[in-house]
């Protein structure tokens, strides 16, 4: 599914300062049943967003009118567990297009690239500054500059570049996706699997 | 060049290296479930795309199936319409489906390996991060997203950059009551939940060469709960009489011409590793988790490490243990348990109910525990029931339960209520995994019977 295109972002950012966050935890997986890509978000972070009886709870930061933004800022290794794209389709449909962390899990990190949210790596000094001038001020706008590669917390002008193979970078900025490519080198692939046992 | 056993498995599967990017990586086999397929046929129909080699790929039910009176209808609308989906797509696209009350269905990493699917050498990836199982083979098998299950349906490849390569060796002798899922939750432990991110592990030194096909599927079944992508260990004799004869197993002259090349499938003398890591086996006793991911493992005999002693923030490891109810410095024995759950992708083949058998046998269950003993497959099923195994346990007090992913994920009705105490040989203990509010202990089917027939964290050592 072609998503769109990621340049520059300047938003306000929500931050979830825990480690380890998992897959289960961002959708668990009484969730997944759907065979449409369609409402993730309302289930994103489920049971730390609401009690057993659907009421919110209220010391969640999804929870907390303040904290608003297109940015979640998330602790060491985040997304780790499960394989499950819902975990990315569920933050996307919330209306975040970019995840920062100092550590991403690979699939997690993966499948957010594949479906159009930028996950932003940056040293974990950088993480903390961004948490401080958040819960400083909740209107800190953070900019991310993908044809530059640097992320910028622009109340301090604190800045820091970021890693993304070209490849994947080209796609952000195109709103291209794998299988366009994939699909344009059929006859080699075809052509490969000839040398190869079933 | 010299060349690990990845290097030679993955390097023979690209069909091009793309500058500054990934590798197109061509997939041998490819399984779906009901749960990451739906949304990619979907993805496939609205771009007009066909299956490009539907005999390559492989479908079975198992992560929302009931594991009680599967021969009746589905009763939660949204399973079955899952199921339903799985169905008619395998059928439109012609592919292989081994769907609910098949003879051949049950867990898909335990049905693959037991129908010869995976083999030595091959490129093997599902919608599920526990595809690392196959790796027991010498197979490169790990997990994907969605988008990328419409990209092997559309054109059998996916784009990957190679991940680094880490080999980690377990020499010596184990010692008694210490299986492979304590060897894997020990490696964990030591690793931490995300010590293996951006690796491809390969398990070697002679705790893995004299380990079963069975224990080597639940070691590479965990390489993800370390951030691994997976985790391979070189097919040998144990590998080719494991598979000789499997139903889909290369039969005959083919079996030879398979079995020569297989051979030469192991890492190169001199080959090198960006990370390499050794333990003794003598350090490793029956483990059991206390917090709310895998990494958080110790010995049984120890107590809950505090919070300065581990790796990590503060604020989240007092998190994990409020959750659990527990307290730094905790003894883990003794701890009283609810549940007991045998089964899963990790531990649901026959082994594991043997192991199980081997303690609560001439015992009685604990009242108060309720326990779920689900067999990864029919074939696991019937040989629980062919070796006696299900006498032993019902004299015991414990029924079995049919196939299925059950209380591992809790996706069907098979959920452990909140605030009770599970000790459970799934792959995963985080926060609501086997139902919202569930607290997870993990442990090998040894350290699960002994639980089951006492009530409490009990040392499987002082029963065997």
């Amino acid at each position: 599914m072609a998503y769109d295109k990621f340049n520059i972002l300047t938003t306000t950012a929500v931050p979830l300062p825990l480690e380890n966050v998992d897959t289960d935890q961002i959708i668990p997986a009484r969730f997944l049943k759907a065979t449409k890509r369609e409402g993730f978000g309302d289930n994103l972070f489920r049971d730390w967003r609401y009690n057993g009886d659907d009421t919110p709870k209220e010391d969640f930061v999804l929870n907390n009118p303040i904290y608003t933004g297109k940015i979640l800022v998330g602790g060491k290794n985040f997304g780790s567990g499960s394989s499950r794209e819902h975990a990315a389709w569920a933050v996307y449909d919330y209306g975040f297009r970019c995840v920062v962390s100092s550590f991403f899990a690979d699939i997690f990190k993966n499948n957010c690239l594949n479906i159009g949210v930028l996950p932003v790596q940056v040293s974990p000094e950088f993480l903390e500054q961004i948490f401080t001038a958040v819960y400083d001020d909740p209107k800190t706008e953070i900019e991310i500059n993908l044809p530059e590669q640097t992320i910028t917390i622009l109340s301090t002008g604190a800045q820091e570049s970021f890693d993304i193979n070209s490849y994947k970078k080209g796609n952000m900025l195109n709103g291209f996706d794998d299988i366009d490519y994939l699909q344009s080198m059929k006859g080699d692939i075809e052509a490969f699997a000839e040398t190869l046992p079933l | 060049m010299s060349k690990t056993l990845f290097d030679k498995v993955w390097d023979s599967h690209v069909v091009r290296k793309i500058d500054g990017g990934p590798d197109v990586f061509f997939i041998d086999r490819h399984f779906i479930h009901e749960v990451t397929s739906p949304v990619a046929f979907l993805g496939l129909k609205n771009r007009g795309l066909k299956v490009l080699y539907p005999e390559r790929t492989f479908a079975t039910a198992d992560h929302n199936t009931p594991t009680i009176n599967q021969h009746l209808p589905v009763e939660d609308p949204l399973s079955a319409n899952q199921l339903k989906a799985l169905e008619e797509n395998s059928s439109e696209y012609g592919i292989s489906h081994w769907g609910l009350g098949h003879k051949k269905n049950g867990i898909v990493h335990v049905v693959g390996p037991e129908n010869g699917i995976t083999f030595p050498g091959a490129t093997i990836v599902c919608g599920d991060s526990h595809t690392s199982t196959h790796g027991a083979f010498g197979a490169i098998a790990f997990g994907i997203g969605t988008s990328e299950v419409e990209m092997v349906l559309s054109t059998q490849c996916i784009m990957q950059p190679k991940p680094k390569k880490m080999r980690i060796n377990v020499n010596g002798e184990l010692s008694k009551g210490v299986t492979p899922k304590d060897v894997a939750l020990y490696i964990i432990s030591q690793l931490t939940t995300s010590g293996a991110t951006g690796y491809f592990v390969e398990y070697a030194g002679d705790v893995f060469e004299n380990m079963t096909m069975e224990g080597r599927m639940t070691v590479c079944n965990l390489s993800i709960e370390m951030g691994a992508r997976g985790g391979m260990i070189a097919p040998d004799d144990t590998t080719f009489n494991y598979l000789k004869d499997k139903p889909l197993s290369p039969k005959g002259e083919e079996w030879d011409k398979a079995v020569a090349y297989w051979k030469t499938l192991k890492t190169d003398a001199n080959a090198s590793f960006d990370k390499e890591i050794n333990i003794d086996a003598k350090d490793i006793e029956p483990m059991i988790t206390y917090g709310t991911n895998p990494g958080m493992g110790i010995g049984i005999s120890k107590h809950i490490p505090t919070a300065e002693a581990v790796e990590g923030g503060v604020a989240t490891f007092k998190k994990s243990l409020d959750y659990m109810g527990y307290h730094e410095d905790d003894a883990m024995v003794g701890k009283k348990i609810d549940y007991v759950f045998l089964g899963s992708c990790t531990n649901g083949r026959i082994e594991d109910f043997r192991a199980f058998a081997s303690i609560v046998k001439g015992r009685k269950k604990a009242d108060h525990v309720t326990a779920w003993l689900v067999p990864g497959s029919h074939e696991v099923e019937d040989k629980i029931k062919e070796e006696g195994i299900l006498d032993i346990i019902t004299e015991a007090g414990f029924t079995l339960r049919q196939p299925g992913c059950s209380a591992c994920l809790a996706m069907n009705d098979d959920k452990i209520p909140a605030g009770k105490y599970a000790v459970s040989t799934s792959n995963r203990n985080f926060e609501g995994r086997q139902g919202p509010g569930s607290r997870t202990l993990l442990a090998s089917p040894l350290v699960a019977a002994a639980a089951a027939v006492t009530g409490v964290v009990t040392d499987p050592r002082e029963l065997l």
